[in-house]
């Protein structure tokens, strides 16, 4: 913890983003973004999950361009670990064939799994590093620096993953059982009587709903804490130590899971969406 | 935590990631997981019909060797039989060899004394005669006696 800084102020400069817009003087950062509204760009956060989703499909397309059928070396024996770690939940799953499902988990879960683990960084580490580019490079005070580098904190990345979620569950309804299908689900259920209508469409509805919005708010809301207590953790001086290795440890089980329980659910949807009950 | 244009952005980088994901990352490495899987499983079949087929041939040598130990002990057995045979021929022969020597000495013998015997009555005749004939010299023609000289040769 910088000691320039109160508490508060350190916590509050930790949690926010790097902001890009552009107003009527040109492009502009940060403070200045503070009435942009909506065409507001965290260009951490972008950058950030854009690089680790880089990274992973680079890494896995290297992989699988040079795959070798016969004995396989080390890291694609890894790559294959995680293939096949994925593609045997999609199979337990989801029954039937589809081509989209399996690859849609995996980026899901190793990508998410890899900005989760930006959490383990130390909290310091980055705007530290972007504090110092900041003031030396762009003359700014690095005060006015801000970087958040886990992606997964950012509720527009949550929420834009749980939207192509959303987006891929409408899909399959419609696909699967026909727009009449689909409004007949939406209408006819839980109570199976034309009365009953309205009151089935606003539950099947607040159902439908409650599915992309809790895939969002769990992971955002998981990672912003584990991020927060870790922030926390670094204001208290010598003792953050021992308690920020058990924290760290505790987030080897908690940062993966959180991923699995992304994939695990958003396959559950997705095979909800493409069979007739 | 400010709802903004970053969620366009991702929306747009989580759809190319997973078109990029599903375009060339899956398909190779599930070709190539695949591909192994049914090589393991050759693998494991063509060591198991080679198991088959070791057994299979152990048995046979092993029916073999049996044969093989079989048809050595009766040519032995044979062998046997044929030599004892050949045993029992020689002392035969040996045997019929020895008599016929034996006899062929008897006979041999008995003509030698035959012989023998002939030559002595000759001799003891011609004695007799001489002795006579001294005797009778003084009385009798020789010639006139001849058949009692004769008659006392056959005697002996």
């Amino acid at each position: 913890m910088a000691s320039e800084y109160t508490t508060s102020e350190y916590i509050k400069h930790h949690l926010t983003n790097a902001t890009m817009c552009s107003t009527d003087n040109g492009i502009a950062f940060n403070k200045a973004c503070a009435d942009a509204g909506f065409w507001t760009w965290h260009v951490d956060t972008l950058a950030f999950s854009i690089g680790l989703g880089v990274l992973f499909l680079a890494l896995f397309k290297s992989v699988a361009s040079k795959a070798t059928t016969g004995v396989p070396g080390k890291m694609q024996a890894f790559v294959e670990l995680v293939v096949d770690f994925v593609d045997d939940n999609v199979k337990s799953t989801f029954h039937g064939r589809n081509a989209l499902i399996a690859p849609l988990a995996l980026t899901i879960f190793v990508w998410v799994l890899l900005m989760n683990l930006m959490d383990l960084v130390p909290v310091d580490l980055i705007p530290w590093i972007a504090g110092l580019v900041g003031s030396n490079v762009f003359g700014m005070d690095p005060h006015d620096v801000y970087i958040k580098a886990v992606p997964t904190t950012d509720i527009n990345l949550t929420f834009a993953l749980a939207a192509g979620v959303f987006v891929l569950i409408i899909y399959y309804s419609i696909k699967m059982k026909g727009i009449t299908g689909f409004a007949k689900e939406l209408t006819m259920q839980p109570f199976g009587h034309p009365l009953f209508i309205p009151v089935n469409f606003i539950l099947e509805t607040v159902t439908l709903l409650a599915r992309p919005l809790s895939l969002a708010l769990r992971l955002f809301g998981n990672l912003y804490a584990s991020e927060l207590i870790f922030i926390l953790i670094a204001t208290i001086g010598y003792f953050q130590l021992p308690l920020h290795f058990m924290w760290a440890v505790f987030h080897i089980l908690v940062l993966p899971l959180q991923a699995f329980i992304f994939m695990m659910l958003t396959i559950v949807y997705l095979s909800l969406a493409c069979e007739d009950h | 935590m400010n709802f903004n244009a970053t969620f366009i952005g991702q929306l747009i980088a989580f759809a190319v990631f997973v078109v990029f994901c599903m375009k060339y990352v899956w398909p190779p490495l599930m070709a190539a997981i695949e591909e192994r899987q049914k090589k393991i499983a050759d693998g494991l079949e063509a060591s198991e019909r080679a198991e088959k087929d070791l057994e299979l041939a152990q048995a046979k040598a092993t029916e073999q060797l049996k044969d093989a130990k079989a048809q050595a002990a009766e040519i032995i057995e044979q062998a046997k039989k044929r030599a004892n045979q050949l045993v029992d021929e020689e002392t035969q022969k040996g045997h019929a060899e020895r008599e016929k020597i034996i006899a062929s000495g008897y006979t041999e013998i008995e003509a030698e004394r035959n012989r023998a015997k002939e030559d002595l009555r000759k001799q003891v005749a011609a004695l007799a005669v001489a002795g006579a004939e001294q005797i009778l010299q003084r009385e009798i023609d020789a010639n006139a006696q001849n058949d009692i000289v004769e008659k006392l040769v056959a005697e002996l």
